[in-house]
C-alpha cells in the first residue's frame, strides 16, 4: 500500500488532499463494513474428496491466500464466516452440511469448491447430492475437476467483490 | 494351473458345474450348496489362506449365452482366494434365483468376509446366512431398496432432508 497515495483505499472515502495528512475519512457505513469483512475471511474447509487436495494446494504458501486476509482455516463453524464446500456431497452426509452451515454465525458466505459439489459432477446417481445449492444457498461457484488454485483465487476475490456490494447486516 | 480344477472336480464331482481356465486364473462355478464345503475344501486343503474378494453380479439383463459361464439364476456370486504359500489364485461362483437370493457366508473360514457381505446386501439385497450381523453397511437404515440391483433407477435418490428449491439466476 502506498501511503502517500490519493486514491481513497476504503471504498466509498473520501480522497486526501494532496501534501495533508489524513486526520479523518469519511466513508459510508455499508461500505466501510464491507471493505472489512471482505479482507477477514475465515474459512471452514468441509472437505470430503479429491477436491482437498487442490484446496490444499491452494491454502498453502505458494499461492498465499493471505493476500486477501482468507488464508487461517477454522475447524469450528462457529469460528468462521465461509464455508468451502470441497468435494461430493453424498445425501447420507447432507444433513452434516446442513447442520454446520447452520452452526455458522451471520453473516456468513458459501464457496462451492469443484465440480461435485456445485452440480454433482460426473456422479449422476442414488447417493450424490447433484449440487449443493440443494441443501444451502450457494454465494459463489468454482468449476473443475478439481479447479486449479488460480480458478479458486478467482473465485476468492468474486466473493470479495460480492461481500463489497452486498448490504451490510449488523 | 488345472490342478486346482482337477482336484475340485475329483473331490466335488457333480457339484462342479462348469471349471474355466485362462492365462492362470482358474474359475469354477459350482452348486449353490456346494459352495461352503468348496470353499473350505480350497482354503484347507489347497492352501488358498486368503480371501481376496467377495461380491455378486446382477445379471438381470443378461441373455443366456451372453456370458461364457452356463449358471442360472439372477445372481452370481464370486469370490477371489489367493494362496499366498503357493502363489494361486482361483475364482468360486456360484448363482441363485431372484425369488431365493441367498448364499452361504463365508464369514466362518475368513473374518475378512464381515464387511464385503454386509456390502453386498446393501447393495444388491442378497442375503448370506450364517453371517452373524447381516445389515446395511454404507447406505443409511431409510434407503430403499438396493441400488445396485439392475432395476434400480439409477437416477432415484432418497433424501435424508428436505432439498431446497434451486434459486433464481441474480439479476
Amino acid at each position: 500500500m502506498d501511503l502517500n497515495s490519493t486514491t481513497p483505499q476504503v471504498p466509498g472515502a473520501g480522497a486526501v488532499r494532496p501534501g495533508q495528512e489524513a486526520v479523518a475519512v469519511t466513508t459510508k457505513l455499508d461500505a466501510a463494513i464491507g471493505w472489512a469483512r471482505k479482507y477477514s475471511l475465515f474459512n471452514y474447509p468441509f472437505v470430503t474428496a479429491c477436491c482437498g487436495m487442490e484446496y490444499m494446494a491452494t491454502s498453502s504458501g505458494h499461492y498465499d491466500t493471505d493476500r486477501f486476509g482468507a488464508a487461517l482455516p477454522r475447524f469450528s463453524p462457529r469460528q468462521a464466516d465461509l464455508l468451502m464446500v470441497v468435494g461430493t456431497i453424498v445425501h447420507k452426509q447432507a444433513p452434516i452440511l446442513q447442520r454446520i452451515y447452520e452452526q455458522m454465525c451471520e453473516p456468513k458466505w458459501v464457496i462451492s469448491f469443484g465440480a461435485c459439489a456445485t452440480s454433482g459432477g460426473f456422479y449422476r446417481n442414488y447417493s450424490v447430492v447433484q449440487g449443493i445449492d440443494k441443501i444451502i444457498p450457494v454465494d459463489v461457484y468454482i468449476p473443475g475437476c478439481p479447479p486449479r488454485p488460480e480458478t479458486v483465487l478467482d473465485a476468492l476475490l468474486m466473493l470479495q467483490e460480492k461481500i463489497q456490494r452486498q448490504p451490510q447486516k449488523i | 494351473m488345472a490342478d486346482t480344477l482337477e482336484r475340485l472336480r475329483a473331490r466335488f464331482g457333480d457339484d462342479i458345474l462348469f471349471t474355466h481356465s485362462f492365462a492362470g486364473d482358474d474359475t469354477a462355478l459350482v452348486k449353490r450348496d456346494a459352495l461352503l464345503a468348496v470353499a473350505g475344501f480350497l482354503k484347507s486343503e489347497l492352501g488358498f489362506e486368503m480371501l481376496m474378494d467377495e461380491t455378486v453380479v446382477d445379471h438381470l439383463y443378461m441373455t443366456p449365452g451372453d456370458d461364457v459361464f452356463p449358471g442360472e439364476g439372477r445372481f452370481e456370486f464370486v469370490a477371489h482366494l489367493y494362496s499366498l504359500s503357493r502363489n494361486l489364485r482361483v475364482r468360486i461362483k456360484a448363482r441363485a434365483p431372484e425369488n431365493d437370493a441367498r448364499f452361504s457366508s463365508l464369514y466362518g473360514l475368513w473374518k475378512a468376509a464381515n464387511f464385503m457381505e454386509r456390502e453386498i446386501y446393501d447393495m444388491y439385497g442378497v442375503v448370506l446366512e450364517g453371517h452373524p450381523d447381516m445389515r446395511r453397511i454404507l447406505l443409511y437404515d431409510e434407503f430403499e431398496g438396493h441400488p445396485l440391483r439392475k432395476d434400480y433407477p439409477y437416477t432415484r435418490e432418497q433424501p435424508l432432508i428436505a432439498m431446497r428449491p434451486r434459486e433464481e439466476e441474480e439479476q
